[in-house]
Order: structure tokens, then sequence, then C-alpha cells
């Protein structure tokens, strides 16, 4: 059924609202995995997106051809396709980010925030529409990286993006580069998330903010 | 799931009626023109990108053997088959399934060492090295990490500590790997990195296993050449 | 056979699938409420690694040689599919056990430690043993995993957990705890 949403909603919703991996807890694997440096993360943000646009513009085209009863592997069909070609072009045109990555680039494929996109949208939705989703979708995946990879590689390197930010003599705190550090990042953003959130339930409760404007209730 | 009977360009079963559930002949002509386009892309996308993967993987082979040699005018490839080195497998053998050494040559022909490469468990994961060797001196020219997963800071000094791995510019095979301070002076003697003595230990294993294994194999050879 | 028990250990502890390389982490967060699951699931994963472990060296030594490219494709499509079947087949089988696994063996299939299985089997060219010892170690890790975190979680029950941490906040810390544990394992088996 095709929703009654704006095309704006479409858009936005996925950049925050319903971000895939801050509020929605899909595609963690890449997101803790390869979010060590600022720049890894921004290589798996960009080759994700890469196959959720694609995959959601080949899906949303030819949703009338594809049999129900074989729409998931189809549409499984479809992101492999995508995440082989996304894994050629990045060994091909940046190896060592490629090396870097490893075996992650392939594990997009089952990554439920793509394949949740075209059963929930793509498939049923014009293809202008469903592009906007999954653009809205991707952005809000690769803030998501930015900010675990920021947090990282800041702490755990001294660094962003290979520049060293506080000098030869700091001592970098190693445990966020290292899988704990992945788990610890992921863990208080979302709590300084609830955080915020429970601020602004508790500041409209108390007639602070004005009515259209509460974010989710507590 | 809306009905997608209606108006399908795509042709019905021989001659069957319009039907609520779609016929298997119809899955499976969607999956296998999907599947053929998802091929040709592949494969499209395939030839594309080969020449400029071949091209990386040739090049950090040349820098890692041009290391660990110093720089040699030029190196053959030879493979191990039966127990022997030779520079052409056999017809009918994979080339891909079988061991890889290098053979290193000066400008005036004259055999510099070979590059041989290894990989064994180390502290957290693999480790892969390759090392130079000189076959007749019996000394290792050289050694660089290919690839290993060591912590950070600690083990990944295997790496970053310049020091230890100019401690493989000759020694004598086997090696002997010997704590800071204890020293004892003798020529296959190589120190260990203080905190990461497990990574270091693997790495001289990784020499004198694969020069155990392979040693004999490799006096033949240079008998043979010269 | 000091290998396969590198391959089998190094694949549970020293580098837990869960704990080590972030993978089934859906299952991990969602099922682990209660020991009781904890362990079917663990068990429902060992299961289709095996077979996975299995399809994959089948594809690896016989028929993709020929098409390196297609790997992917043919690994996710043939996970998908024994999924498909073996849930089939147990329902035959044994409705008994299916009720037991219930709604765990479907959602299997988008967990990406099989294929991540899978694809280091490759990379590393291991031999049809060494594939099932590290496919088993990899479903050791992950029932391993799962089974700590759901004890951490029954006991949690028991305690007032601040508003803002509640839920997946909470969970991601503990898994944070539990891995920076599980890093005293690495060089448990060096010489």
């Amino acid at each position: 059924m095709p929703t009654k949403t704006t095309p704006g909603q479409d858009f936005s919703r996925g950049i925050w609202r319903e971000n895939p991996v801050l509020i929605q807890m899909l595609g963690l694997c890449p997101a803790l995995a390869v979010s060590n440096t600022v720049m890894n993360s921004l290589a798996m943000a960009a080759a994700t997106f890469f196959v959720l646009f694609c995959s959601s513009l080949l899906v949303s085209l030819f949703k009338n051809f594809i049999p129900g009863e074989v729409r998931i592997s189809t549409y499984i069909l479809i992101i492999a396709t995508f995440v082989t070609v996304a894994d050629m072009v990045l060994e091909a045109v940046v190896p060592e980010i490629h090396a870097e990555l490893g075996a992650f680039i392939a594990l997009i494929v089952v990554n439920c925030m793509i394949l949740g996109r075209q059963e929930a949208f793509a498939s049923k939705n014009t293809v202008g529409r469903s592009l906007l989703d999954a653009v809205g979708v991707g952005i809000g995946f690769t803030i998501a990286m930015l900010i675990m990879g920021s947090v990282r590689e800041i702490l755990g390197y001294g660094s962003f993006l290979g520049y060293p930010l506080f000098g030869s003599g700091y001592e970098p705190w190693i445990i966020f580069i290292l899988p704990p550090g992945g788990f610890l990042t992921i863990g208080f953003v979302l709590l300084v998330m609830n955080w915020w959130e429970k601020r602004k339930a508790d500041r409209a409760r108390a007639g602070t903010l004005p009515e259209g404007a509460v974010g989710r209730a507590a | 799931m809306s009905g997608n009977g209606e108006g399908r360009p795509l042709p019905q079963a021989q001659g069957a009626p319009e039907q609520k559930e779609t016929s298997s002949l119809k899955l499976l002509m969607t999956l296998s023109t999907a599947g053929a386009l998802a091929g040709l892309l592949i494969v499209f996308v395939h030839q594309a990108t080969q020449p400029a993967i071949q091209a990386y993987k040739a090049l950090k082979l040349r820098e890692a053997v041009s290391e660990v040699l110093a720089s040699p005018a030029r190196w053959d490839t030879l493979y191990v088959h039966d127990g022997d080195l030779v520079l052409a497998p056999p017809a009918g053998v994979d080339v891909a399934t079988l061991e890889m050494v290098f053979l290193g040559y000066t400008e005036e022909d004259s055999p510099v060492g070979y590059a041989i490469t290894g990989g064994e468990p180390g502290f957290q994961d693999i480790i892969e090295l390759i090392f130079g060797y000189d076959a007749e001196a019996g000394v290792v020219l050289g050694m660089k990490v290919l690839g290993h997963k060591e912590t950070p800071g600690l083990g990944d000094k295997i790496v970053k500590d310049s020091a230890f791995v100019q401690e493989f510019r000759g020694p004598e095979a086997p090696l002997a790997g010997v704590k800071a301070g204890r020293q004892t002076g003798a020529a296959n003697e190589v120190d260990m990195i203080t905190g990461a003595t497990i990574s270091s230990r693997t790495i001289i294993a990784i020499i004198n296993n694969q020069l155990e294994r392979l040693g004999p194999m490799l006096e033949a050879y240079l008998e043979e050449v010269n | 056979m000091g290998n396969m028990a590198w391959i089998f250990i190094s694949a549970m502890v020293v580098n837990n699938f869960t704990l080590a390389y972030f993978l089934g982490l859906c299952p991990f967060m969602g099922v682990s409420g209660k020991v009781y699951t904890a362990l079917r699931m663990g068990a429902a994963n060992v299961f289709v690694l095996t077979v996975a472990s299995v399809c994959a060296w089948i594809l690896n030594t016989f028929i993709l040689p020929y098409a390196p490219y297609l790997r992917l494709i043919s690994f996710i499509l043939v996970i998908a599919s024994a999924v498909q079947i073996t849930e089939m087949t147990i329902k035959k089988v044994s409705p008994a056990l299916f009720r037991a696994l219930g709604i765990y063996l479907p959602l299997i299939t988008t967990n990406c430690a099989i294929l991540f299985m899978a694809i280091s089997q490759t990379n590393r060219s291991y031999t049809f043993f060494e594939g099932l010892f590290f496919a088993w170690g990899a479903g050791a890790g992950l029932t391993l995993a799962l089974v700590l975190m759901a004890s951490i979680r029954e006991d949690l029950e028991f305690v007032k957990v601040p508003g803002i941490a509640r839920g997946n906040a909470l969970v991601f810390i503990i898994a944070g705890i539990l891995s920076l544990a599980f890093m005293g394992f690495a060089g448990l088996l060096s010489s």
C-alpha cells in the first residue's frame, strides 16, 4: 500500500527520527566493526549508500514484475549483486581502505536495513519516493557512522581523518579502537540520546516547550 | 501482498488462465532473468576492475620482495612441487594451489637470496610475513610483516618498531629470540620486543619453521642454478 | 590436530564472533533476556553454521573456481535456502523441536555470523574439517556470548537501573565490559 506521507517526510525520517543505526538498531555490525577511524566509517557508509540506492532503484522499478513468493530471494539477489560490484570497485580504486574494511563489505548484504527498506517501502512505492527514502536512510546511516568513527578515532588515535589533533604528547585511549570500544561508544551515544530525549520530555511536561515540539516520550 | 496478476507483460504459463497464485514457471523465470542480469553486471564490472586489482597486488609483492632482499635487479617465481622447487609447474597442475618462493638475482645474474612467505598464529590471530634468506651463507636478509591483528600499541610494534625489524638483517638461521638484556652475542640472536614477547617469538618461529621445511629444497635448487 | 584445536578455541573465545567481531548482534540484543532461549538460539546457530560450512566448502571446491566473482551471491542464496530447508525438515521430522526453536530459525538467515564464517573459511583456505571446527568454534562462541549476556540480564531484573540507561544502552555497555574481559583470552594458545 503506498504511504500517505509527503516526499519530504519520506526523505527526512531516515535521517534522524528513524535513524537506522541509533533508533532502529539495524546495521550494527558494520557500524561497530569498521568505525574505528573516520575514513573507514565514511568508506563503509559510501558503499552502503551505493548499495541501498541502487537496490531501491531496481526494486521499485521492477516491483510489478516480481512475484510475491520469490520477492525476498530476488531482493537478496539484487542487493548481493550491488555489494559484489561495490566490493570490486573499492578494491580497484582504494585498495588500502578495502583491505581495512575486509570481509565487512560483503556483510552489507545482510544489513537488515537495506532488505528492510526494500520490503517496507521500495516494493510498494514509486521510484521517486523510493529513492528519496533510500537517500534519507543513507544519510542517517552516514551520520551514525560519522558519530561513531569520530569518537573512536579522536579518543583512540588522537586524530581525525588521519590528521593528529593533540600533538605528540597525547597518550591515545587505545581501548576505543579495539572491540570493547565499539560497544562502549555506541552504549554511551545511546545513553546521551536517551538523556536528551528525557530532558525534552521533562521540559515539555513542565510546559517549557510549545505543544508540537515534543520528541518521543520518555 | 497486493494482487499482481493483472496486465502482466510477462507471458503466462502455457495457456493457463490468470491465477491468484503465480505459476512455478513464472517464479523460475523471474529468478532466472534476475540472475542472468545480475551475472552480466558482475562480469562486466569484474572485467573492468581486474587490471587495477592485479596491478596493485603485483606492486605490493614487488615492494615486499624488494624490501626483504634489498632491491634485487630481478627475481624468479618458483613453485614448490613434489618436494622440489621448479621454475615452471608441470602442465595440468593448478598454479594457484602451489606454494611460491621467490629467488632474487643481482644484475650480474648471481642469486641474492630467496624471499619466502609464511604465517602462523600469533598473540591475537595469524601473523603473515615475508622474509629474505641467503641459502648459501645461511643468513636471514630481512623481514616484513604483511598482515597481523596484534594489539595496537603493544603487539603491533612488530611493524612499528624499526629497530626490531632491523634485527632481521643478517642473523644466522636458525634464529634464537632473546629478551632484552640477555644477549650473549651469538650470531643467530634476535632481540625480542619488551611487552610483545609472544608476537616476536611467533615471527622467529615462522621463519625457523619455514626454513626447516624448505631448507633442503632451497639449497638443491641453488646447486642446479649454479 | 593441534591446528584444529587452535581454530576451534580461537573462534570460540580468543576471537569471539560477537564480542570481537560484532557479529550476530540482532539475536544478541533481542533474544538474550533468558538463558533458556539463549541456549536454544545458540544451538540453532551451531546447526546452521555447520550446514553453511559444508555448503561453502562444496561451492569453493567444485563450482566457484570457475566464477570467483559469484561467490557472495552463491553463498547468501545457499545459506538462505539451507535455512529454509532445515526449517522444513525439522518441522516434518520433529515437530517438538520445531516448536522449541520457534521463530529463531528464520532469523538466522540475516545473521551476519553465518556469512562471515563462510567468507573467512574461504579467505583462509580451510580444508573440510578445518572449516567444520571453525564453524563449531564460532557457534560455541556465539552461544557463550548469548548465554553470558542472558544470565547477566536475568540478574539485572532485580537491580534498579537508571532510566536513561535502560534498554539497549545498558546492553551495549555490558557487552563492552564482556568484550574487554574476553580480550584476556588473547595469547591463550601461543607457545
